[in-house]
């Protein structure tokens, strides 16, 4: 990734809320910040690693990075962390016990939820972690807000001796605004001291440092009270009054233009005296959040009348569209604007594998073996679960594919008894949270077939280098697993650790077919790049021969979206049988050569477009 | 173009993931920059680098809030396939404008045979009673040599349906290519011009 020249101060920058968050963290003088790639969060650490002076790093998961950063706080650094929602649970055994050592270096935590579900497993609201923790949680509206918030979190950090939670959703991570930015500044580090009454925390030293936590807090309550980020804006139409964060703040603002509405910044801890200035004013308090009533419940428990998710969507965005008829029908009798027009019935267009995808190759396979059971893990070959393969059965969490395989194995009742249980899960995530499962299995002598599949990236969040890829953050050179050591470290007997190539269909077949007889656990790698890095080379693009094309349909089976069908047609066999036919062509454009295609076309109908060009059957001129 | 009783101007960019949606929000974002509107650009595209949908909302006006543009609420679609075109169709105001690529992109679930390709998305969206320019970008594009030229095209096409002057969208999108020599640079702006003149053609 090209190093950047960061802007001069004082411009307006057109930025990403993850690009401002990425600024801000560099100029308030970060020392150290780590992250592991998960949408909406990426790209700040994608940027930050383009900035001058500051060390990144990808870290194996969330955990470790939140403890980098809590081991440079603890050297007297400025550090900071990103991750999406879900990487929080990962991270938070660091994160609840950190709260009782708090920080010397200012701390930020960024945590990125995926309000809508736009490419997550679940939705869920990491505000609960500013109360879990009883740390403070500031979450910005937009990309200024972003990058001020960002800046202004380490002072707070470093002030109230605690980490701080920067709470982003998709619509403030991925929506550009203008910034106006500034200046670097310079925060050496203070340098470690050793104080393991501070740092080691044994039952007695926590115990001593716990009233502490309180204390903070009331401080903390204090400060969202009084301090800039929250702020009453009392408008002129007082039927109703909103208390509203985040992006919801802006969509109230949008439809409700005259009303008075409690910005809340900093949302936790609560401001209830704010709260109750503002339903003071008016006759009646709607609070907005995305996605649960955790305002809304504490503003209940202080004894405050207001409305929230009684009126309002319990999952998903609150757009403006979704706030007015919902407020329409709690002032009662105003009319509520004509619905739009509704959605036009167009096909779904779910994500797919690309083409070439080295894991196609394993979803086409294993959607020709029957009797199997298939856990999942998380990354683009979830997809897998998806037509036309059809070959995974769950998806839970990072690493699960390894747990539940180990668990369905050893609760087998007798109907399940003839089948074989495997496990599929990418190299990023194995790392991230699958070794301890493959340990867990051999230890505990499960019998699972484990297909790993290395294709050298976290692919699904844009192909980041991983410690599997050889490659550091910035690209250089770094030192790289060697996966089949890795797993005969973890247990898995060398004879039943195979490295294949995805692409060779026959040999990838008779692979996994051998190791699901195996009566003890096994691991298949499969090392064939993401056609997405560099790594990948493509090959000759391929066409398929229109007069030798039987319509027998078994290239659509490998799932390629290069390959198109022409025609359909219903034919009826000798035998009586009818048969359903489907006559292809190869989008030579995005074809890359993986020939996957071509080992399951037995008329031998597909063929390099250089020469089905020359017998001058199909024209595959490219552009 | 600009809807008289609403200060902002809202545009909804669609396609699939690839084609070029996000750049083409950009340059647009960038010449409404330019001339001092505020802008706001949100898209969802988690996973839409794996052939998925991908939608552009783009705000412009003289203070936008919210980002995202409301079913009913838009003024232009510019859409890179004319399925898509027509999936995000509810999005248009009455008599809104649409600049739709006729070349189809059929996915997967169309080629297995779960689903249907719609018979004619633009007659469905023109039925509506929108404003639609429709032609094949591909078509121009590979005419002038390249086919990464569509981009230049579409945005050609959509140029005078903005609430700035078209040539602080050509200066945008022409200072993209001003380090890449001067017959890039000379293909961008013919492609330019060939958009603008068939959206201004009488369909």
């Amino acid at each position: 990734m090209p190093a950047l020249v960061p802007a001069a101060a004082s411009q307006r920058l057109f930025y990403s809320g993850n690009e401002a968050v990425a600024r801000a963290v560099w100029e308030a003088g970060t020392k150290v910040a780590a992250a592991y790639p998960g949408t909406p969060a990426t790209e700040i650490q994608e940027e930050l690693a383009r900035y001058p002076d500051l060390y990144t790093e990808w870290s194996v998961n969330e955990k470790v990075s939140l403890e980098v950063a809590v081991g440079a706080s603890m050297a007297g650094a400025r550090s900071f962390c990103a991750m999406k929602h879900v990487g929080m649970n990962v991270a938070s055994d660091a994160l609840m016990t950190l709260t009782i050592t708090g920080t010397m270096g200012g701390l930020v935590i960024a945590i990125a939820d995926d309000v809508g579900l736009s490419s997550s497993q679940n939705e869920q609201d990491s505000r609960f972690w500013g109360r879990f923790a009883h740390i403070p949680l500031l979450e910005p509206a937009d990309s200024q807000e972003a990058y001020d918030m960002a800046k202004a979190a380490f002072a707070l950090s470093e002030q109230y001796e605690t980490p701080v939670i920067l709470r982003l959703t998709t619509r403030v991570c991925h929506v550009k605004g203008r910034v106006q930015v500034g200046e670097r500044e310079v925060h050496a580090p203070t340098g470690f001291k050793k104080d393991p009454a501070h740092w080691v925390m044994v039952p007695a030293f926590a115990r001593a440092r716990l009233p502490r936590l309180f204390e903070r807090e009331r401080a903390l309550l204090e400060y969202a009270q009084n301090g800039e980020w929250n702020r009453l804006e009392t408008g002129t139409d007082r039927r109703l009054g909103f208390i509203a964060s985040g992006p919801a703040y802006m969509h109230v603002r949008e439809a409700f233009p005259e009303a008075p509405v409690l910005k809340l910044g900093l949302s936790y801890p609560v401001p209830v005296a704010l709260a109750r200035q503002l339903a003071d004013l008016v006759d009646k308090v709607l609070v907005v959040e995305e996605t649960e009533p955790l305002v809304e419940t504490e503003l209940r428990a202080a004894g405050l009348t207001v409305h929230g998710k009684d009126v309002l969507p319990r999952t998903g965005e609150l757009p403006p569209e979704v706030l007015r008829p919902a407020v329409a029908r709690l002032l009662g009798g105003a009319a509520v604007e004509a619905d739009p027009a509704p959605p036009p019935k167009v096909f779904p267009r779910p994500p797919t594998l690309c083409a070439a995808c080295p894991h196609m190759g394993i979803y086409y396979t294993l959607s020709q073996l029957k009797n199997l059971i298939i856990t999942g893990d998380i990354g683009c070959y979830t997809l897998g679960a998806g037509h036309p393969w059809n070959a995974l059965d769950s998806c839970i969490s990072m690493g699960a594919s390894m747990g539940m395989a180990l668990g369905l194995d050893k609760a087998r009742g007798d109907a399940d008894q003839g089948k074989r249980i495997l496990a599929v899960i990418g190299d990023s995530t194995f790392m991230h949270m699958g070794m301890q499962g493959l340990l867990n299995i051999t230890y505990n002598r499960g019998n699972v077939t484990v297909l790993l599949l290395d294709n050298r990236a976290v692919g699904m969040t844009g192909g980041q280098d991983n410690p599997g890829s050889g490659r550091d953050i910035h690209g250089e050179p770094a030192p790289r697993v060697d996966f089949a050591k890795l797993v005969e470290a973890l247990g898995v007997r060398k004879e039943r650790i195979r490295v294949v190539n995805p692409y060779e269909l026959p040999t990838l077949f008779k692979t996994i077919r051998e190791e699901i007889k195996a009566d003890e656990p096994s691991v298949i790698i499969s090392d064939q790049p993401c056609v997405l890095i560099g790594d990948y080379k493509k090959l000759r693009p391929l066409a398929v021969l229109e007069d030798q094309c039987t319509g027998c349909g078994n290239c659509v089976e490998v799932g390629c979206p290069a390959i198109l069908v022409t025609r359909r047609d219903r034919v009826v066999k000798a035998s009586g049988k009818e048969v359903d036919l489907a006559f292809v062509r190869i989008e030579t454009a995005a074809c890359t050569g993986c020939d996957m295609c071509m080992k399951t076309c037995a008329p031998e109908a597909i063929v390099p477009a250089e020469s089905a060009a020359g017998i001058g059957v199909i024209s595959v001129k490219r552009s | 173009m600009t809807n008289s009783d609403s200060p902002t101007t809202n545009i909804l960019v669609v396609g699939i993931g690839g084609q070029g949606v996000m750049t083409a929000a950009e340059i647009l974002a960038e010449a409404a920059l330019s001339i001092g509107l505020d802008v706001k650009k949100t898209e969802v595209a988690g996973m839409s680098q794996r052939g998925g949908v991908v939608t552009s909302h783009l705000r412009m006006g003289a203070r936008v809030l919210s980002p995202q543009i409301a079913p009913g609420q838009a003024d232009l679609l510019l859409g890179f396939e004319p399925a898509e075109a027509m999936r995000w169709s509810h999005y248009l105001r009455p008599r809104g404008a649409v600049v739709v690529n006729t070349l189809r992109l059929t996915p997967p679930v169309v080629t297995l045979g779960l689903y249907d390709y719609p018979e004619d998305p633009v007659a469905v969206i023109r039925s509506k009673g929108m404003r639609v320019r429709d032609f094949d970008a591909g078509a121009v594009a590979r005419k002038l040599g390249d086919l990464r030229l569509v981009n230049s095209v579409m945005l050609g096409a959509v140029a005078d349906a903005l609430p700035f002057p078209a040539e602080a969208l050509k200066s945008c999108l022409l200072s993209r290519f001003a380090s890449k020599g001067e017959s890039i640079l000379d293909l961008n702006r013919q492609a330019f011009a060939a958009g603008r003149q068939l959206a201004a053609q009488e369909h």
